[in-house]
């Protein structure tokens, strides 16, 4: 299971990237199976850690999306309205999902606190 | 074997009746409509004769699967025969050619077996009033939620919060959303209940409701039941019971007993309706004295030496459905009961347990629960991850399944199992039919290492094989569209 070093994680299974970038991991886009859809945020919604900030359904089922940290959303991923399998062949990379502005707080893991987590 | 559509059969001027012009000629719509308002572009309707017609969808009927073909043990949805008996009775002149509208006075019979369902449902769920307007298991939960609602606005304690455990139904989150309250989720423990600490938490002065199922959707009793609902009550709210597990407890214990205060029951499930194909479904809705006044109007009361309806009812949430409810599965609910009787239906609960915990212990040790060993109740539910790990995923199995002549048990639900597949053999299944199905478990569980080719391209024997699943969620095609040539019915191989 592919769990970047550079990434900070969440108990719910989100990465936050240096640059404020966020997505879902590895291990959850191989729980949840084939995505389906992705509910994204408005750009400019003010978003605090924890807070829910979309959905992501698959074929099993539709999970809610919980910010890792605070913000404002900047730019969410376009490519996601017609390419949603996108979060599972990339989840670290083409798969992101929004971009946070000058993130701040939450409660985050480094990437050997989660592998534990998983069991990876 | 591919089976064509409809459209696919059509051929341009076929006919199945031959209608003569109209005595004074064709309208013009031109001449009496708006231009915006014509349609231009053929109808794209096929054009097949009635034996094409016949033939067609007679096939298609074969090609159905159900409890009156075979076994069918999809977990939460208790897909158990439904007597026959019961249809006639419902067929019977005297209820179905009643018109919803007739006097009381010419319709006491029916009304007679409406009160008397209220009283048996009444007694089963150990509560003291019980609508039967909802039409649903969901329509159920909405009826009682609501109800819950203006009992606490009438209290003048108005509340925002409903908790349901992660193991719920998901109606459950929907109906409290529905409603207007927030949505607060309690995990469940390491035996598979509800973790009490946890809702200890929870709990507090905006807690309107907990929602539970019990057993819950791992076929699991709720050990803590009575702690639990002296936590919710000693917290200003009220305890529903969601009856869709109620096959498991009939005569053995009532929810009203275990301190709930709201219940709904699915007669479509439990009382004899076959359910599926879309309804109509019945969910009636019992609840505690203090809430009686809630229910929807109007209500079924003794007057004159007759029953009758009662439209004056000032706390009540009002009508939730047309009339009285889907009338012709409450009159297959009250033959089902009054054939069984109490005897009969505790008997149903015992053996719906034993059947599913003696194929669970058939299909030990290659299939396991997720819950350490636990007796369970009606169904329960495995986690297909040691399989997973050996190459077939819970969907192969299910898939594999259908070639063996099965309806495939529910899967990946509940969420809170990896690899979930749910089982729930109902006790209108014989022993024999349990063996066969688990030697087909079994043997597929050997498939897996053999010839794991046959389970990753399951289903082989049906007229669709492995579908897509992603491709018909990402794009699906939900209409047929044709050509613009007239007369000529053709796909179109690039709609969304």
């Amino acid at each position: 299971m592919n769990i970047p070093e550079d990434l900070q994680y969440t108990r719910e299974h989100e990465w936050l990237g240096k640059d404020g970038r966020i997505g879902i991991t590895d291990y959850a886009q191989e729980a949840l199976g084939d995505v389906v859809y992705v509910e994204l945020p408005e750009v400019g919604r003010v978003l605090k850690p924890g807070d829910i900030f979309g959905v992501v359904e698959s074929v099993k089922s539709a999970s809610d999306l919980y910010s890792p940290t605070g913000g404002t959303v900047i730019r969410v991923n376009p490519a996601l309205a017609d390419h949603p399998e996108l979060v599972n062949q990339d989840p670290y990379g083409s798969g992101w999902i929004m971009e946070l502005a000058e993130p701040a707080g939450g409660d985050l893991m480094d990437a050997a606190a989660y592998r534990r987590q998983v069991g990876a | 074997m591919d089976v064509p559509l409809i459209f696919e059969r059509s051929r341009a001027g076929r006919r199945g009746v031959v209608l003569p012009p109209p005595e004074n000629g064709w309208v013009n719509p031109e001449a009496w409509l708006p231009p915006e308002l014509v349609r231009t572009a053929p109808l794209g309707l096929p054009e097949v004769s009635e034996q094409d017609v016949v033939r067609h969808y007679t096939q298609l009927s074969t090609l159905n699967y159900g409890v009156d073909t075979g076994f069918y043990p999809l977990g939460s949805c208790t897909m158990k025969y439904n007597p026959k008996v019961n249809d006639w009775a419902a067929g019977l002149a005297g209820f179905a050619d009643l018109h919803p509208l007739q006097p009381e006075e010419t319709v006491q019979g029916v009304l007679t077996l409406l009160a008397e369902l209220e009283g048996g449902l009444a007694e089963i769920a150990g509560m003291d009033a019980v609508t039967l307007q909802p039409a649903a298991g969901a329509h159920g939960e909405l009826t009682g939620i609501l109800m819950i609602k203006a009992y606490l606005a009438a209290r003048g304690d108005p509340r925002t919060t409903v908790l349901v455990p992660d193991s719920a139904h998901g109606t459950n989150p929907a109906t409290a959303t529905m409603a207007g309250f927030q949505v607060r989720e309690v995990p469940s423990n390491a035996r598979g209940g509800v973790d009490v600490g946890a809702l200890r938490h929870a709990l507090g002065p905006d807690t309107a409701a907990l929602m539970l199922t019990n057993p819950n959707t791992l076929g699991l009793f709720e050990e803590d039941i009575l702690e639990i609902a002296d936590l919710v009550h000693a917290a200003g709210g009220l305890l529903y019971y969601d009856g869709a597990n109620a096959n498991a407890i009939l005569g053995r214990v009532r929810p009203g007993d275990m301190g709930f205060d709201v219940v709904h029951l699915n007669l479509h499930k439990t009382f004899s309706t076959p359910h599926g194909g879309g309804g109509p479904g019945s969910g009636p809705v019992g609840v505690k004295a203090p809430l009686a006044p809630f229910l929807p109007g109007p209500r079924l009361v003794k007057q004159n030496g007759g029953w009758g309806w009662n439209y004056r009812l000032p706390q009540s949430i009002g009508k939730v459905r047309s009339y009285y409810g889907n009338v012709g599965v409450l009159v297959r609910a009250y033959a089902y009961l009054r054939a069984q009787g109490a005897a009969g239906l505790r008997e149903v609960a015992d053996m719906a347990v034993l059947n599913a915990n003696y194929l669970l212990a058939r299909l030990g040790p290659q299939y396991q629960t997720a819950i350490a060993r636990r007796p369970v109740k009606h169904e329960f539910v495995i986690s297909a991850v040691p399989q997973k790990h050996r190459g077939a995923r819970a969907l192969d199995i299910a898939k594999r399944l259908i070639d063996y002549g099965y309806y495939p048990p529910t899967v990946y639900f509940p969420l809170v199992v990896e690899e979930a597949m749910m089982v729930e053999p109902t006790e209108t299944e014989s022993k024999e039919t349990l063996d066969r199905f688990a030697d087909a478990m079994l043997a597929i569980d050997r498939e897996i290492d053999a010839s794991p080719e046959l389970l990753a391209e399951a289903p082989h024997g049906t007229v669709v094989s492995r579908m897509d699943e992603a491709r018909a969620a990402r794009q699906p095609r939900l209409v047929w569209e044709t050509s613009p040539r007239p007369g000529e019915a053709r796909g179109n191989q690039g709609g969304h």
